[in-house]
């Protein structure tokens, strides 16, 4: 995984609560056996509306998505956070993610930063008012900036020193590996199993 | 103090405490005691094993299944569609290179991973289980703690058999009283997120408890905790009980013997200490239910059948404001109209919250002796091929099929629309799945979530109903037509 420390471009208010991952990315696209090349599958059914934000410029080449609360409800598929990377976004702000869309960002390098809503409702006002406004992103003090608008925002710890240093979870998990034999070993024998197979 | 159910199953499965104390402190590293697998979140998942050069660590703790993509009908062909047909035969690739057992499409076991995992007796009380799909939440129901992932964490479990967790915050849903007739599991499940809100659960795990909850089978109990996570739950519970062990007793991978006593002995400790403390209470009044339907695009924007369709200035906020308009405008509906006369193009019975065998009983029974509304058409997609198998020994393909109704083979189906089984732009669905979203059930369907006898009473009238609208069928409706 790729180190994230700080990021600017383009803000994207997307004034919308509860942004499903249907939305963010439907269920037809979930059939490709790759872990890329879903950029057009991002927002696809909103992105036929002319309207829709990601239909404009500059916002087209937006890099910080601003979302409403309740972002990433719904289906743990991680293609949701794939899309989003693919696109182009390197972080998501939003008051409130599903606990699974956040745990998926914080796997593969989209930085999820919480931010409180009334500093979101700010930042939406100063993309709409001045579109193509720079946000940046900083993870090491925890921190947006938009226009003249510092906000403050919140990731666990845990996530974000992992962002920091970009390391990859099994790697750090199969260090204890042998503390996972030592728990198997104290496993009860009425645990089940898969294999061999009992069919009734 | 004591523990709460969740957090004893959780201490059972710490391997290594996370350093660190308070809001610093790291992960708890907790083993996973069964593994669900299927075709669309796994592919990259084994991809990554394979560039890494890791191997599966326990294969007899995997279990695979194919139903998000596959067909309803004609499953004896090659399925049509060219990217589902690889998909599905990349999880056979992977399964054979990796040593998983797997169901295909056409085995008796094959179905809704979800379906099939208690059905066989794999979900078992105090077990961890993950699956990469969001409704694993439904295993809840026999107290394990189940949770949906994502790829990466498929990954991670395929290695290593753990996963890294922060512990999560406890809620208790009290639900009391009698449910009154035509009210069910899944009338608790709708008020309840209607009541906390799609985000109220982010966080917690949720565990249900209370008379009413005590009273419903295992089936329904599963229906409750599978839509724990479109309340924004991690995971919902209920301690096992004696209901529990007598669904469980007799499946192909329960204990049996002395593993059975000692298996039930442990069991019996899987309960919420008296003196025990959740950090959220919230209560609900079983005999104030009605059946309930949503209106909108999200789960919580639901009502009671009784009641119309709400205006978005009913609403305080500005934010759930503007989501009302939209969803209105999408699902196209009037504020204030009566929800009983909400006219519905199609009624969907199956998905991994209510395609079991009770469930097809349920709406049987609702329908048999009546007429389907000519207009509309109707899907019953069974969980399983066993829960197939099991209704058509019952009869229940006849009652169906009598009825004007599709009985297909088993599948997620309509739920999501992976496979050909799609609404068309504009067509209203009354589905007992989990999900409303926009375009979820095709590209510009509109869903109304409900109950299986919401459903069939729907099919009969063709607009949304409860079994108590019906006129009084013909015949007895108590009949059952045995197996022939």
């Amino acid at each position: 995984m790729e180190k994230f420390t700080k990021h600017t471009g383009t803000g994207v208010p997307l004034r919308q609560s509860n942004v499903d991952t249907d939305q963010i990315i439907p269920a037809v696209y979930l059939k490709r056996i790759t872990r890329t090349g879903f950029e057009d599958a991002l927002f696809s059914a909103w992105r036929k509306d002319p309207s829709f934000i990601l239909n404009q410029e500059p916002y087209n080449a937006g890099s910080v998505l601003v979302a409403g609360p309740d972002f990433g409800t719904g289906s743990s598929r991680e293609h949701a956070v794939w899309a989003l990377k693919d696109y182009g976004f390197k972080a998501v702000l939003s008051s409130r993610f599903a606990d699974i869309f956040r745990g998926n960002s914080g796997k593969q390098g989209l930085l999820a930063a919480q931010v409180a809503q009334d500093d979101i409702e700010l930042i939406w006002k100063e993309l709409e008012n001045a579109p193509g406004t720079q946000v940046t992103v900083d993870l090491e003090s925890k921190t947006v900036v938009c226009g003249n608008i510092v906000a403050p925002f919140e990731i666990d710890d845990y996530t974000r020193w992992r962002l920091l240093e970009g390391l990859d979870d099994i790697g750090l998990t199969l260090q204890h590996e042998a503390d996972i034999t030592a728990y198997e070993a104290t496993r009860p024998a009425f645990k089940p199993k898969t294999l061999p197979a009992k069919i009734s | 103090m004591g523990k709460t159910l969740a957090e004893k199953v959780w201490d059972a499965h710490v391997v290594r405490k996370g350093d660190g104390d308070g809001a610093n402190a790291q992960p708890d590293l907790l083993y996973i005691d069964l593994h669900l697998v299927h075709e669309v979140t796994s592919p990259q998942a084994f991809e990554g094993l394979r560039l890494a050069g890791r191997k599966l660590r326990r294969p007899d703790l995997t279990i695979a299944t194919e139903d998000h993509n596959t067909p309803t009908l004609d499953i004896d062909k090659p399925i049509a569609d060219l990217t589902s047909r690889t998909q599905i035969q990349t999880l056979r690739n992977n399964c054979a290179e990796f040593g998983v057992r797997l169901h295909s499409l056409g085995d008796a076991e094959q179905g809704i991973v979800h379906v099939v995992g208690p059905q066989l007796g794999l979900t078992q009380p105090g077990m961890t289980v993950v699956c990469g799909d969001s409704h694993t939440s439904t295993h809840g129901a026999f107290g394990a703690l189940a949770m949906g992932i994502g790829t990466s964490e498929v990954e991670h479990v395929m290695a290593t058999q753990t996963l890294s967790l922060k512990p999560f915050k406890t809620m208790a849903i009290n639900v009391e009283g009698t449910l009154r007739p035509g009210v069910t599991a899944k009338d608790i499940i709708l008020a309840v997120i209607a009541k906390i809100g799609t985000g109220g659960g982010q966080g917690y795990v949720l565990e249900y408890r209370g008379s009413a909850i005590r009273a419903l089978s295992m089936e329904a109990r599963m229906t409750i905790c599978n839509m724990s996570i479109e309340a924004g739950a991690r995971a919902g519970m209920v301690a096992p009980d004696q209901a529990t062990y007598d669904y469980m007793f007799g499946r192909p991978h329960a204990p049996e013997g002395a593993e059975w006593d000692a298996a039930v002995e442990y069991w019996n400790t899987l309960k919420t200490d008296d003196d025990a403390s959740f950090d959220v209470q919230v209560d609900l009044d079983a005999d104030a239910l009605e059946p309930f339907v949503t209106w909108g695009t999200n789960p919580g924007q639901g009502v009671s059948l009784s009641q119309t369709v709400p205006s978005p200035e009913d609403f305080g906020d500005e934010n759930a404001k503007a989501a009302a308009e939209r969803a209105l405008q999408y699902m196209g509906l009037e504020a204030g109209t009566p929800m009983k006369d909400i006219r519905v193009d199609t009624v969907f019975l199956g998905s991994c919250t209510n395609s079991r065998i009770e469930d097809l009983r349920a709406a049987a029974d609702i329908i048999r002796g009546r007429e389907k509304d000519p207009q509309v058409r109707m899907l019953v997609v069974p969980g399983s091929a066993r829960v197939r198998l099991e209704a058509e020994a019952e009869g229940l393909d006849r009652v169906f099929k009598d009825f004007g109704a599709e009985w297909r083979f088993a599948g997620c189906s309509m739920c999501l629309g992976m496979n050909p089984d799609q609404l068309e732009p504009g067509e209203r669905c009354a589905s007992t799945s989990n999900r409303n979203f926009e375009g979820r059930q095709g590209k510009g369907g509109r869903t109304h979530l409900v109950s299986p006898v919401v459903a069939a009473a729907t099919a009969v009238r063709g607009t949304l109903s409860s079994p108590s609208d019906l006129d009084p069928a013909p015949e007895p409706a108590a009949i059952r037509i045995d197996a022939a």
